[in-house]
């Protein structure tokens, strides 16, 4: 499998995650630079965390204006494997590829920690091997991870059973404690927390790896991303 | 510009002693122009020349089979093995940061982030000492709490953006440091033996290239600025302070990496302190060419900046590099490639000297070693250091020690700093194997079996007793912090942060601090690589402490950290180095003197360098050979409050502990006595052997138990309190103190 990870100018989780790809998970893993216009032959894309276009704006709202965005948006559409972590997440929101929005931490300030997060569902190509309930222990690191939606929004993520985590100790003030959302199709996932600072022991844990392993097992056996809503297209990965 | 007369006064402004302009005088053979003035003014600095420090910095041990680059660079080199280099260094920003705290830390962190990348190692790690007045106090708390959250904000926005974990480093209050606050920042990079870059401008013929922001009248003097006293005016100095660009620095970091791997790169610096004039002559000065520009040239942010301002302009993250003749085109694609300005603004020339030209016209003409080198060293005149402590303290008789204990965890220097910490990212780049809170700082360097520990540390109680004394316990708490996590200290920078060194006895400190660092330094084996000196650091006739802060850096394989917590119940707790045999005199500059009495007085803690070495090789040997479970050194609040720290782990096991001591108890739970370090372990007869073979008396004291701290002397019970009590005080204590309802301003 080859996962791509999109640099866009300001990533600066770039390395961490092809990082973790290559070296905890042993998959190939390139750079994609944010002036592409076609995302090459990659199986997965990573949009990594950091401060886009230096975020002076809405975070991730400069990014979305980016040429590889529209290669990201059809990727996605074709049924792709889209990972946004917390940069990611946000570019992933401003792009439309996910509903919502992320808005300044309920604390004020720029929060570093280690939380727990509750696995809400293993139907998605992130979950997969992950047990329903369980507790990953995953590292935040940002100051706009407040997740916000209108009321129908969240009753609709839920009932489409497209929330992916929800936070144990909620640290943001992210509506009805979501920590990871699905789109429709469940190829893309957007979280504010970092799988791919928690894949080495020597880091403190390997619960990241959970999420990356079930990326790649997802990929590898084809399955297809079946939709919990109704009516939604199959997005079997078909592209090469 | 040439049309303003040069008179006292104009000299005067540029902070210019008239000896000063009389050698200017002379060097030039002429009268400067306004422009020349300004050049002169910002390089002879006190900032920028060291010119009250310089005769003594001198007395520092600077080499080492490991340093590769010492002083004198814009980064001290150390080599760590396997191909493998360090860059590190350690500035302070303390005038900016209380101008604008904010923006001042931001810069701060950004100016040391371009000492590392512009030799071309990639920043993974920043510290940060920062000091501050009460946060409590009547007067002024609201002000320091302020200034607190401007500092740390600034901290966390430019060192999270640009994607640099903050790692480690320190906190502290008192009441010197209301009107003054500190800011140290500390940065370390990561590169090969040839991926090194000097900031030299060799070559005649060669392009010079200017590249990332453009230049405003930003920063216009700060580095005069920084080498005067505050007085009511410096709050109008606010236009001085700089204005950071995080994301700029990190597109520039990336850019001059990638540009420096064409080949086509011969020397780059960064341009910080005094901007465009310094990088411009201390490049040429090193190389021992001229430096010819035009600023016709230069991308500038507003229009009608005259010479002067574009000269002396502090705007940040921008660099000055020399390509090689004919490869410029390779250099400035990979600029395009990041969006950045890159355009080339002069060449290298054989003259040795730095002209200026504004379309083509000629405004400065000066030698670069007359500006770079030939700056005034002064051998200011010292007396015996400022005092201002008695000798002997108030009698002690504590009524309830575990109350003490209590409050001293809950004090501002002790407390948890998670607050603080938690705004810093300090895993990005996932190298990060102990972070803030923990004993030491530790980065793997990921293309290696190596990583890098670090600490910084300083002390302004101890030094204010007695800086030689002071300074050299600084560095022997540095090294132990290393030592504990299993690291060899390999090399240090310091920075120097004293008040007016043209008061005696002031200048008095400066030279005991530096003498006690350079014997510390000899000893441990630690050359100083570099580092930064900031003087004048008084408000209104007061100065603060004298408080040199040095950061150590060592190696040690890459494995799983050494603990600083107690791990497992039922555990032997044993004292390295024993109980001490502090006298009343030496408890002064305690933080239990400091918290419970509310004073300072006597002298600082005795230190045995030799037997502080002796008890380091041994906790080295011990944690190396996997022989303890957790390990803790002794320093503020002493033996008491190293065991509880230790027992705040994740599982929050105690201990249980009895003593054997004739000390008064307040001096047996809580002297600061050096040399002292707390293990826990399954094999106390390793413990003991390999104490027995350095020389070094280790006591067992107690067992590890769950949930509980006890200490007795002898049958007496002293402290007796559940962990949770003692957890939730000196966790919430920060939080409680930045909340507490002061006077507003």
């Amino acid at each position: 499998m080859k996962v791509g990870v999109v640099v866009f100018p300001g990533s600066n989780c770039d390395h961490d995650a092809w990082y973790a790809v290559s070296h905890n998970l042993g998959q190939a893993a390139e750079f994609i630079w944010h002036d592409a216009s076609s995302l090459g032959d990659v199986d997965a894309v990573i949009l990594p965390g950091g401060f886009s276009y230096g975020d002076y704006l809405r975070c991730g709202a400069i990014a979305k204006f980016s040429p590889v965005m529209n290669a990201v948006k059809t990727f996605a559409r074709e049924g792709g494997l889209v990972l946004g972590i917390c940069n990611g997440f946000q570019i992933l929101v401003e792009s439309g590829l996910l509903p919502g929005a992320l808005v300044r931490n309920s604390g004020m300030e720029f929060i570093c920690r280690n939380i727990g997060l509750r696995v809400a569902t293993t139907n998605s190509p992130y979950t997969n091997l992950a047990r329903k309930g369980r507790v990953l222990h995953l590292p935040v690191a940002h100051g706009e991870g407040c997740y916000i939606a209108e009321d129908r929004v969240l009753d609709e993520l839920q009932a489409e059973d497209r929330v992916a985590f929800y936070y144990t100790d909620n640290p943001n003030g992210s509506m009805r404690d979501i920590a990871g959302i699905l789109s429709a199709d469940r190829n893309v996932m957007g979280m504010m927390p970092h799988p791919e600072r928690a894949c080495d022991t020597l880091m403190g844990g390997t619960d990241g790896n959970i999420i990356l392993a079930s990326l790649v097992s997802a990929f590898a056996a084809g399955i297809p991303v079946s939709s919990a809503s109704a009516g939604s297209a199959s997005s079997i990965r078909t592209q090469s | 510009m040439s049309t303003i007369t040069i008179t006292p006064e104009v000299i005067a402004a540029h902070q210019l002693t008239a000896s000063e302009y009389e050698k200017i005088l002379s060097l030039l053979g002429r009268e400067p122009s306004l422009t020349e003035l300004g050049i002169f003014s910002v390089m002879w600095s006190e900032h920028c020349s060291y010119k009250s420090s310089r005769i003594h910095l001198k007395k520092l041990p600077t080499e080492s089979k490991h340093v590769l680059q010492g002083p004198g660079e814009n980064a001290g080199i150390i080599d760590i093995g396997d191909g493998v280099a360090i860059a590190f260094k350690i500035e302070s920003h303390n005038h900016p940061s209380f101008i604008e705290p904010f923006q001042g830390a931001a810069t701060g962190v950004g100016g040391i982030l371009r000492d590392i990348f512009t030799m071309g190692a990639r920043p993974i790690a920043v510290m940060d000492a920062i000091r501050f007045g009460r946060l409590d106090d009547p007067q002024t708390g609201a002000r320091n709490q302020r200034i607190l959250k401007g500092v740390v904000g600034g901290i966390s926005h430019y060192g999270n953006c640009f994607g640099v974990p903050t790692v480690g480093g320190e906190c502290v209050f008192e009441e010197c440091y209301d009107g003054n606050p500190l800011v140290n920042v500390f940065a370390l990079g990561v590169f090969k033996h040839d991926e090194i870059f000097y900031g030299k401008a060799t070559g005649i013929g060669n392009p010079v290239i200017y590249v990332g922001s453009k230049t405003g009248r930003d920063g216009i003097h700060g580095a005069s600025m920084a080498s005067a006293e505050f007085t009511e005016e410096s709050k109008q100095k606010r236009p001085n302070v700089q204005v950071g660009d995080p994301f700029m620095e990190k597109l520039l970091l990336e850019a001059c990496l990638e540009a420096m791997k064409t080949g086509a790169i011969v020397g780059i610096q960064d341009m910080g302190a005094a901007g465009l004039t310094c990088s411009t002559c201390e490049m040429g000065s090193r190389a021992g060419t001229g430096v010819e520009i035009d600023l016709m040239y230069v991308p500038q942010r507003e229009l009608g900046m005259t010479p002067y301002e574009i000269m002396l302009s502090e705007s940040q993250e921008r660099m000055l590099l020399v390509a090689e003749r004919g490869r410029e085109g390779e250099v400035l694609r990979v600029f395009r490639k990041w969006g950045l300005d890159a355009v080339i603004v002069g060449e290298v020339k054989a003259d040795g000297m730095l002209r200026v030209k504004n379309h083509g016209e000629v405004v400065a003409e000066i030698s670069n070693r007359a500006l770079a080198d030939e700056a005034p060293v002064y051998n200011r005149p010292y007396t015996k250091p400022l005092r201002v402590a008695p000798l002997d303290g108030p009698a002690i008789h504590s009524k309830d020690l575990t109350g003490d204990l209590k409050r001293l965890l809950a004090s501002g220097d002790l407390c948890n700093k998670r607050w603080i910490w938690e705004q810093y990212d300090y895993q990005v780049r996932t190298n990060t194997l102990a972070g803030p809170g923990a004993e030491a700082a530790i980065v793997r360097i990921k293309e290696t079996d190596l990583s890098i520990a670090m600490s910084l540390d300083g002390n302004g109680r101890y030094c204010a007793l007695d800086p030689r004394e002071g300074t050299k316990l600084i560095v022997a708490e540095c090294c132990r912090n290393l030592s504990t996590v299993g690291a060899l200290p390999v090399a240090a920078t310091n920075n120097l942060n004293f008040g007016n060194p043209e008061r005696p006895e002031i200048m008095a400190q400066l030279v005991e601090s530096i003498e006690g660092l350079a014997e510390a330094c000899r000893l441990f084996e630690t050359p100083i690589t570099g580092g930064n000196v900031s003087l004048y650091n008084e408000t209104l006739g007061t100065p603060i402490f004298p408080t040199p802060v040095i950061g150590i850096v060592g190696t040690l394989p890459t494995g799983p950290p050494m603990p600083m917590h107690f791990v497992s119940e039922g555990r032997k707790i044993i004292l390295l180095g024993g109980l001490g045999s502090p006298d009343e005199r030496q408890f002064g500059s305690s933080q239990y003197a400091k918290v419970i009495l509310d004073q300072i007085w006597g002298t600082p803690p005795k230190l045995d360098m030799d037997f502080e070495k002796r008890v380091q090789t041994t906790i080295r040997e011990l944690v190396r050979a996997g022989a303890v479970e957790s390990a803790h050194d002794l320093s503020d609040g002493g033996l008491t409050v190293a065991l509880t720290e230790a027992s705040f782990g994740p599982k929050g096991i105690g201990a249980d502990v009895t003593l054997d001591s004739d000390l008064a108890p307040e001096l047996l739970l809580f002297h600061e006595g050096p040399s002292r370090i707390l293990v826990s372990t399954a094999q106390p007869e390793a413990v003991y052997e390999a104490a027995k073979k350095n020389s070094v008396n280790a006591i067992e004291i107690g067992a590890t138990l769950r949930a509980r701290m006890v200490i007795r002397n002898r049958t007496e019970t002293l402290i007796n309190s559940p962990i949770g009590d003692l957890y939730g005080l000196w966790n919430a204590a920060l939080e409680h103190l930045l909340h507490s309802t002061v006077p507003v301003e």
